[in-house]
């Protein structure tokens, strides 16, 4: 069971054409800003709206192929799929709208049923069978949404934001909960959220979406390092920026040179955490390689530390603690010297 | 409310009973009652799939259908009772064909009642529910669909019981105004009591010749609808 | 010469409009006569009314027909009206009695009933007898208005029993069904099937004569313009008027 997907979808003003693969048992999650296409894609794939070209593949079956006249029907494509605010049909308890999947596909009412509470015991929702969606908490309709997909036995399961309905605490536990029940489902599992958090729990790899394009894949570890676009860098908070490499120097756009330790040339990224700047109020003598001046922007909280929005040769943000920055007195257009230890950044190939 | 309250005032409560059992009056009151709740049974079976149509679908002409529809309820219903005799009557476009062939003729006969007051009362169900499944969510039925669940059991399954109020409450009106249905009725299924006689043909005719028969019969179609309607809003709206 | 007309006629038409019991200026008929006549009079009163017109200038009439019961107890509800013209005794009795007649009732034409049928007739129907036949169907007036009482006379005295497939509200919805082809025959006014033009030929039948339906007139009590009101009354049985009715079919009484 694999996914093998170009989906091609164009509406005025916008293009989709992202190309999208899944392995069996893989969880991919599609992770991009606010309309970049990523619940279109998701509704391409589930067949509620029609490719204008590309295909879907699913388990070696051409579910889509607009050039070729080929259109499956939602209900013959056996993908399940967990809507945003899970969609469970009001006027059905929860038992009900578990078992509509395999009662839809011809089972009788009693296995449908059975099946059904077989797959709430399993999400641990046993003794809520009973009640309306209305009845239950934000995590147990995600939870019943959830058996509701599954209780089709799909060959793909897709997520529409499976979290982004949940307040703070509830999501901590529904997300642990959601990874365990990910991992049963044999099939491919394609998860669209906006939340990073939630894509590099939950997914094994991730497949940046930007304004229709695929801008980036890899699993978390490699997207988190080594970011591409400003959108994956501000993600994951680093200070991002192209330049091109020569030795261990890479020269950005307005001539600033960056050293860094490791050997390269041509066109490529630099990265570095807000954490490896440091500011002084008068320039430093000594070991780091990168100082230069620059004028406090704006400054926030941003966990335990200050985040600094920094303007000058290049426009970089710097975490000190709130004691260096009553210390150095900062406050938005007070002039400070800024370094970056060579080891802290990090280059590769753009 | 006025003109209510002149009809309570203006009856003749004195000789209330013995008009009450009146012979015709029972008669056109259950053949009213009859014809109203079969024509709104009409209504649903026609009603409900073609506002699904016009709420679901796109097809060509749409907004000439959905014009169409309200179409009985701007024509005066006379007009109305003419344009049914000139399709089903015995010279009608289809009238003649369902004679020739099942032997079918529908003026004069109960079931032209029926007809009469599915065509005018049928905008009042049709807009009703057209406007429950525009305001229904689609998303639940795109759920439904992604669950196996192809068009007809989505329907009855899923956007049925959605929009069940707004069914019933087109029902309801559906059946007020097949209720009180004159115009169509008498230029179509003619008067004939026992057969095509309802309330308010009665109503009229005997209003040519005794105003307190004419009260009553207007008061005892007033009563028993009221109340019908009475039961059915605690029972239905009230839930929903 | 035509201004002047005009000035005289909104004139009299502002004193017709009056308390009702000052005769119009110049001691002649004036202003606006309103009658409320029978829906079978509605051709004959309006050349009736035009011949009227025309004897007396400067007068309007303005016509209101509709079913004479009706119309009965829209005057009876206090209808502004001059004249009322009824298709039966029965039905005029119903204004006496309440008191709104200025004077006796006249009556001024007579009607009778014909077996109306298509256009040449196809199921050869020559007699209220054929009406009994099961695969004839035949519409009546309901019993209620004059046309029904003045068919179930007719049938009685033919000693024929007839099952109708309707009963309809007046002679002019009887009439409407014979011509949509719904109905084989339909017993109504002979003025109603020459009305009718050519879609409808009337059988004349002896039994007719035993339900001869009298039109009464009568000025009314509480009319806005009394002369004109009694100008009309008197006009209606001057041969002149006579004639454009017996032209619609009617009998002289």
């Amino acid at each position: 069971m694999s996914l093998d997907a170009r989906i091609v979808v164009r509406r005025p003003g916008f293009v989709l054409d992202a190309e999208l693969a899944a392995e069996p048992g893989e969880v991919v999650a599609l992770l991009g800003p606010n309309g970049a296409g990523k619940t279109t894609a998701l509704r391409a794939l589930a067949g509620l709206i029609a490719l204008d070209d590309g295909y879907v593949t699913l388990d070696g079956h051409r579910l889509d192929d607009p050039a070729a006249g080929v259109f499956t029907a939602p209900e013959h494509r056996r993908i399940g799929v967990v809507f945003q605010d899970y969609l469970l049909f009001p006027h059905l308890s929860a038992l009900e709208n578990v078992a509509f999947g395999p009662r839809s596909r011809g089972s009788s009412r009693a296995d449908s049923r059975a099946r059904a509470a077989d797959l709430l015991a399993r999400v641990g929702l046993a003794e809520h069978a009973r009640r309306k969606p209305r009845e239950l908490s934000g995590g147990q309709a995600q939870r019943v949404a959830l058996a509701r997909a599954l209780a089709t036995e799909p060959r793909l399961l897709l997520l529409d934001e499976p979290l982004a309905a949940l307040d703070a605490r509830t999501r901590l536990e529904t997300r642990a909960r959601l990874r365990g029940h990910l991992g049963t489902h044999a099939g491919p599992t394609v998860l669209v959220t906006h939340d990073p958090l939630d894509a590099m729990m939950l997914a094994d790899r991730l497949v940046i979406l930007e304004e229709g394009r695929v801008v980036q894949t890899g699993d978390a570890a490699t997207v988190t390092s080594r970011p591409r676009t400003d959108y994956v860098a501000r993600l994951v908070g680093l200070n991002l920026y192209r330049g091109r490499a020569d030795a261990g120097a890479v020269r950005l756009p307005g001539d600033f040179v960056l050293t860094t330790a490791t050997e390269r040339s041509g066109d490529a990224f630099v990265a570095f955490p807000p954490a490896a700047v440091a500011l002084y109020a008068d320039r430093p003598d000594g070991s780091p390689r990168n100082t230069w001046p620059a004028t406090v922007a704006a400054m926030a909280r941003h966990g335990d530390a200050l985040r600094v929005e920094l303007t000058g040769p290049i426009a970089v943000a710097a975490d000190v603690t709130p004691a260096a920055a009553v210390q150095l007195g900062l406050e938005p257009g007070r002039r400070v010297w800024a370094t970056l230890k060579a080891t802290e950044v990090t280059s590769y190939p753009a | 409310m006025l003109p209510l309250l002149g009809l309570l005032i203006r009856a003749p409560w004195q000789t209330l009973p013995q008009r009450l059992t009146a012979p015709g009056v029972l008669a056109a009151l259950r053949l009213s009652l009859l014809t109203a709740t079969l024509a709104t049974v009409v209504c649903l079976l026609l009603g409900v799939p073609l506002a699904w149509l016009l709420a679901r679908t796109t097809f060509p002409g749409r907004g000439f259908v959905r014009a169409l529809v309200t179409v009985p309820l701007v024509l005066p219903p006379v007009v109305g009772g003419v344009a049914l005799l000139l399709v089903f009557g015995r010279r009608g476009l289809a009238g003649e064909w369902l004679d020739a062939t099942f032997g079918l003729t529908l003026p004069f006969t109960t079931a032209g009642v029926v007809v009469a007051e599915a065509f005018v009362a049928m905008p009042f169900l049709v807009i009703s529910v057209e406007g429950a499944l525009r305001g229904a969510d689609a998303r639940y039925e795109e759920a439904a669909a992604t669950l196996g669940a192809g068009r007809w059991t989505t329907f009855r399954r899923v956007t049925l019981p959605l929009i069940a109020p707004g069914v019933a409450a087109g029902a309801v009106l559906c059946w007020a105004r097949a209720l009180g249905e004159f115009g169509a009725t008498i230029t179509f299924a003619g008067n004939f009591p026992g057969r095509t006689q309802t309330m308010p043909l009665a109503v009229y005719l005997a209003l040519e010749q005794d105003l307190d028969a004419a009260i009553v019969l207007s008061l005892v179609l007033l009563v028993v609808s009221v109340a019908i309607l009475a039961g059915l809003r605690d029972r239905w709206l009230g839930a929903a | 010469m035509r201004v002047r007309a005009f000035v005289l006629a909104v004139v009299l038409a502002v004193a017709g409009c009056g308390d009702g019991g000052d005769p119009p200026a110049a001691g002649g008929v004036g202003g606006t006569v309103t009658v409320l006549a029978a829906a079978s009079l509605t051709e004959s009163f309006g050349r009736v009314g035009t011949l009227f017109e025309q004897q007396h200038p400067g007068v309007k009439v303005t016509f209101s027909f509709g079913g004479s019961s009706g119309l009965a107890q829209q005057i009876t509800a206090g209808a502004p009206a001059d004249v009322f013209a009824a298709a039966s005794p029965a039905t005029m009795k119903t204004v006496v009695d309440a008191g709104d007649s200025a004077g006796e009732p006249v009556t001024f034409a007579r009607n009778q009933l014909v077996l109306a049928v298509p256009k040449g007739n196809p199921k050869g129907l020559t007699s209220l007898a054929a009406l009994a036949k099961p695969e004839v169907k035949v519409a009546l007036c309901a019993a209620q208005v004059p046309c029904g009482a003045a068919a179930a006379k007719a049938l009685t005295a033919a000693g024929v029993k007839v099952t109708p497939v309707t009963q309809e509200q007046d002679v002019r919805a009887a009439l409407a069904k014979l011509k949509l082809g719904e109905v084989d025959a339909a017993l109504i006014y002979r003025t109603d099937a020459r009305a009718a033009g050519g879609d409808v030929d009337g059988v004349e039948f002896p039994e007719s004569a035993s339900a001869v339906n009298d039109y009464p007139v009568v000025a009314l009590k509480k009319a806005p313009n009394p002369s004109g009101a009694g100008a009309f009354v008197t006009f209606v049985r001057t041969p002149q008027a006579q004639q454009v009715l017996a032209d619609a079919g009617f009998q002289r009484p």
